[in-house]
């Protein structure tokens, strides 16, 4: 880091610092505030006054301390050694920090985001001296993790030509591995890691349609709320509805290659559970522990404000370049309240004009440019790769009409509400059926007809028209009580209250209902839906309501959930098989 | 090279603790110096008044031209001229010890039980700093309260931060102190000590919380900070604050359990109000600045266990929701911070049932890993789960009769009915002496569910339902 000095400062007030004397900084440079050397960004430009947003706690800093100027934009390390690590909000590796320092992370801090020591192993593409290099090429391999080959890139910003590639044999990542011959005429040397800009998206050849669902193994949202691979999801929903849970729950078990998980202004002890949780649980696609394909940035509630608005810039910075060779990446963001909080905490001390609710104007933007940069893609290197954002939205007293949720609904495709009466009951995961919706549903109805059932979209409309007859059938029992209502009426509760519990409902800490392979969760869905219709059938054939309750095959469907595991999927054929004879003995009976 | 900003440093050295002879504004709180030498941020000031009385204060803002601080002890009596201000050049620092166990302190740390002041072990500033998530250990040690409601549906985990949301009138401080009174871990003897801290609470309170621990015999081991309501407002920003720089200092240094009552939060919350109102900031929702969040995450999350340290702190902060309002800022933000919510519900308190804790919006969050087998029972997790689904139900029926009439109810309904009555009859109330075991408490909560066909018990298994139901039908 240079020792530049960019002027002083004049004013402190919490993390927002005026410098005076400024005359050669450049906008969102990195600097590095007083002789503590705080971390900061350039965020306002005007005649030789700067003002500079602190990651750090600003307590002690006095006018007249020297700012120092880096000369580049607040980024990140990209390269070999990302994966299993747990980063603040700028990148700052926490594990190492507390090797140094002791529990409490102090002021000032500085630590390489990768390890400087670590040799990898790189494996290079056979490419000959003189080829043309475009950004993206592919250099070589280097193995991450048993799971992750990471590619080895040519930076987005630099083209030219091959002069040398280095041998196979294990590197650091400051090493060089490769000399390029630049159009200008100058050399510039590759590494196995490159810095990038974490506000500025990384480029891309083109967008891909979305097409392919994220299977999450949570059955309310692969069935009935789908998200494609790219694509952009909002949950929000007030304190104690299971926003963590359901965040949780998908880093765990969804199907992308990676995870990026950030912690943005949210409980310690979460990622202290994550932290505990993911090198224990296996992943079942791959039999290695989740942590192996899973990257944290923890900016915890306490930490400071600042550094809480950069860290989902951060995270989905990491994610784009996974991305970028090839992988599916899923970016939970949890909460991204909390970082328009941060907007607005950093605005109101900055004394700009605020929009709704004190937030600035510029909220929307904001969210608009984050959302943006998810999509599946066709990556530079000529593969395909994509981003999904997940984003949790903690709404003040869980009123869905502040700006936040407002703005984020316009920006997103796909949005699962969380319901308070349903996290009341403990009915997890809380989504509820009746505010939240699925863009991407037409786009991906083709992958689930093809692979999973040709059925799938029938009996899911099927399912979707009966919870909304439910509702309305709900207002009347309001009224009047259930017995005033006819058998045909009453079995559509029924068959509703049997979906839900038996398969809008899951047990995040069952070992086998936790999560559900698209195969299962199309099996139990068959089999509700087959109830429904013969079991109408039966209704309309003079058999009983009561009677139909009481088949004993039905206890089973309620707990196929918890006895049926994915790997064994022949067992619901048996439990439809008896429900079908079940209903025919019946109708048998009474016709 | 010695840099400018050196030169600056050591300058500032010298210029520490040099006098200014009067302010240029007073307002509130506040107090406004212009021309001063370079002053640090959150810098602690001294200010000594006409009377030679010194008061603290803390900079709030600082630049080349004024400098903004605020004043604990408040403005009164004091005049433009003749104040005479002194920088600290260090932020506000407090001497922690062990020996403050046993003794009462107003909001900064001072003695006020006319006591000596007692010789420091460490001086630490009152801020703290963010512990690292890494050094963080997950909370699993499960406290028996005695506390049904608590034990047996929102555990309280050893390390837990669970705040009492109540109203004006309920009895949160005697929940808080039966508590404090009856808290243990299963089979373990523990070094245990209380540090409470009292934001403009009044005096009565005050006493009956002094009173309570004496009748335990407990006094000796607590550490009572106290911002009473005639106090200055500004003293209870940093009565939180002071109070858990003792815990971690206990809690990390002496290996000791502590439990941390705070109370009122809203009373903090206003006065966070009153100084941002006073110096002009933006405000968010309802006139609170929009940093409240970070300013209660920053007490609400000095609380946990850290690895290799074998003490902890548990937090049980105690707001009053103004006009019982969940969704008001305070008890909502809070909510978002803290690892679950007790609220109190003043229908049930009018109905007498003590204490009145509403079954569907409490929560503990750490609950999932602190209970079952060989923790609490290995039934406990579905229990409290089947207890909570059939409570839900019962609120449906209830509002379902409200409006068709109990008689028109379906029979199984009104099993519900009575299982409802029961249910907080006699597993929510209990005596504010009574201490359960978590044994007794999990057979209540079977008694009550055998009120219910076994059928409609889904979220049990067989085994469970085998072993436990309807063995003590009443």
């Amino acid at each position: 880091m240079s020792d530049r000095i960019i002027g002083k400062v004049k004013r402190v007030n919490g993390p927002v610092i005026v410098a005076s004397g400024v005359t050669d900084a450049i906008m969102l440079e990195l600097v590095r505030v007083g002789e503590v050397k705080l971390v900061g960004e350039i965020i306002k430009l005007e005649e030789e006054n700067a003002v500079i947003q602190v990651y750090e706690d600003t307590t002690g800093i006095t006018p007249g301390e020297n700012i120092y100027g880096s000369g580049m934009q607040l980024s990140v390390e990209l390269g070999p050694g990302l994966i299993s690590t747990i980063y603040d909000g700028i990148q700052r590796p926490l594990e190492e920090i507390h090797k140094i320092s002791n529990q409490f992370i102090e002021r000032g801090i500085s630590m390489p985001a990768l390890s400087r020591t670590a040799k990898w192993h790189f494996e290079p593409e056979s490419l000959q001296p003189g080829s043309p290099l475009l950004p993206g090429t592919i250099l070589g391999n280097v193995k991450e993790t048993e799971l992750i080959d990471h590619k080895i890139l040519v930076p987005p910003d630099i083209e030219g030509t091959l002069v040398s590639l280095a041998a196979e044999g294990d590197y650091t990542v400051e090493e060089v591995i490769g000399l390029v011959k630049t159009a200008e005429g100058g050399e510039k040397s590759l590494h196995l890691m490159h810095r990038w800009p974490i506000r500025k998206a990384r480029p891309v050849t083109r967008r891909l349609p979305l097409d392919i669902p994220l299977i999450t193994g949570q059955r309310v949202i692969d069935t009935l709320f789908p998200v494609a691979k790219g694509g952009t999801v909002a949950i929000p929903g007030g304190f104690g509805t299971g926003k963590t849970m359901t965040q949780h729950a998908i880093a765990k078990w969804c199907d992308a290659s990676l995870i990026v998980y950030i912690g943005c202004g949210e409980r310690g002890n979460e990622m202290t559970d994550v932290l505990m949780e993911f090198p224990k649980l296996i992943d079942p696609r791959t039999d290695l522990p989740l942590i192996k394909r899973t990257v944290l940035i923890a900016n915890t509630s306490n930490m400071p404000v600042s550094a809480r608005e950069a860290s989902i810039y951060t995270g989905v910075t990491l994610a784009e370049y996974y991305r970028d060779q090839g992988y599916h990446v899923a970016v939970m963001a949890d909460s991204t309240s909390r970082w328009a909080e941060a907007l607005r905490e950093l605005s109101g001390r900055m004394e700009e004009m605020p929009a709704e609710e004190g937030f600035p104007a510029y909220l929307p933007t904001r969210i608009a440019e984050f959302y943006e940069r998810a999509g599946n893609m066709e990556v530079l290197c000529g593969k395909t790769g994509s981003v999904t954002i997940i984003g949790a939205v903690s709404p003040p007293g869980g009123d869905f009409s502040e700006p936040v949720t407002q703005h984020t609904k316009r920006f997103v495709r796909c949005f699962w509400g969380l319901d308070r009466q349903l996290a009341n009951a403990r009915h997890y995961p809380a989504i509820s059926w009746l505010e939240s919706y699925s863009e991407y549903l037409d786009d991906i109805i083709p992958w689930w007809n093809q692979r999973v059932g040709a059925q799938w979209s029938a009996d899911r409309k099927e399912i979707m028209e009966l919870l909304q007859k439910e509702v309305r059938l709900q207002q009347v029992v309001k009224l009047v009580g259930p017995d005033a209502l006819p058998d045909s009426q009453r079995f559509i509760l029924e068959v509703c209250t049997l979906f839900k519990n038996a398969f809008l409902q899951q047990n995040a800490f069952d070992d086998i209902d936790r999560y559900a392979v698209a195969e299962k969760q199309m099996k139990m869905l068959e089999l509700i839906v087959t109830y429904w219709r013969k079991g109408s059938q039966a209704i309309k054939s003079g058999v009983t309501l009561v009677k139909l309750k009481r088949m004993k095959v039905i206890p089973d469907i309620v707990k196929m959930k918890f006895t049926i595991p994915n790997d064994d999927l022949s067992q619901f054929d048996k439990l439809q098989l008896r429900l079908e004879r079940s209903l025919d003995q019946l109708e048998q009976v009474y016709a | 090279m010695p840099s400018d900003s050196k030169v600056y440093r050591a300058e500032k050295k010298l210029l520490t603790g040099r006098e200014y002879i009067g302010v240029n504004k007073i307002d509130g709180p506040l107090i406004f110096i212009k021309h001063t030498h370079p002053i640090g941020y959150r810098e602690l000031i001294e200010c000594i008044d006409r009377q030679g009385k010194p008061r603290l204060g803390m900079v709030l803002d600082t630049s080349e031209e004024i400098v903004v601080a605020q004043i604990f002890e408040g403005t009164s009596g004091m005049t433009m001229p003749d104040t005479r201000v002194r920088f600290m050049g260090e932020s506000l620092k407090i001497g922690v010890t062990r020996d403050m166990l046993g003794r009462i302190f107003n909001g900064l740390g001072q003695p006020v039980d006319g006591g000596p002041e007692p010789d420091s072990e460490a001086e630490i500033d009152v801020n703290g700093k963010p512990i690292n998530p890494t050094a963080r250990a997950y909370p699993k040690d499960f406290i028996q309260t005695g506390i049904s409601a608590i034990d047996g549906m929102n555990t309280l985990i050893r390390g837990q931060k669970l705040p009492i949301f109540s109203g004006n009138g309920l009895p949160h401080n005697e929940l808080a102190a039966q508590i404090a009174r009856q808290a243990k871990i299963k089979g373990a003897k523990t070094n245990f000590a209380v540090v409470f801290a009292a934001m403009g609470v009044k005096n009565d309170v005050a006493r009956f919380f002094i009173r309570s621990f004496e009748e335990s015999g407990v006094l000796s081991n607590v550490a009572l900070f106290l911002s009473l309501a005639d106090d200055p407002s500004i003293e209870r920003i940093i009565t939180p604050r002071t109070a858990l720089t003792l815990a971690e200092h206990l809690a990390f240094e002496h290996d000791m359990h502590v439990l941390v009552i705070l109370t009122d939060m809203s009373n903090y919350c206003e006065s966070l109000r009153e100084i941002s109102t006073i110096r002009g900031e933006i405000p968010s929702r309802k006139g609170y600045p929009g940093y409240l969040y970070s300013d209660l995450a920053e007490l609400y999350e000095r609380s946990g266990m850290l690895k290799g340290f074998s003490g902890s702190i548990t937090q049980i902060p105690i707001l009053t929701m103004p006009n019982d309002d969940i969704s008001h800022p305070i008890p909502d933000l809070s909510g978002y911070i803290t690892e679950g919510q007790i609220v109190f519900e003043r229908e049930m308190f009018a109905r007498s049932i003590y204490p009145p804790v509403a079954g569907l919006p409490s929560l503990s969050r750490l609950m999932k890993d602190g209970i079952g087998e060989g923790m609490t029972r290995e039934d406990h997790p579905h229990l409290a789960s089947q207890l909570f689904a059939a409570y839900s139900y019962v609120k449906d029926v209830r509002n379902l009769a409200s409006v068709i009439g109990e008689e028109e109810l379906t029979p199984l309904d009104h099993q519900y009915l009575e299982f409802g009555d029961a249910f907080e009859r006699k597993f929510v109330t209990q005596g504010q002496n009574e201490d359960r075991t978590i044994e007794q408490t999990l057979d209540l909560g079977w008694e009550m569910l055998s009120l219910l066909p076994p059928e409609e018990l889904h979220r049990v298994t067989d085994e469970e339902l085998e072993k436990y139901y309807g063995r003590n039908r009443i």
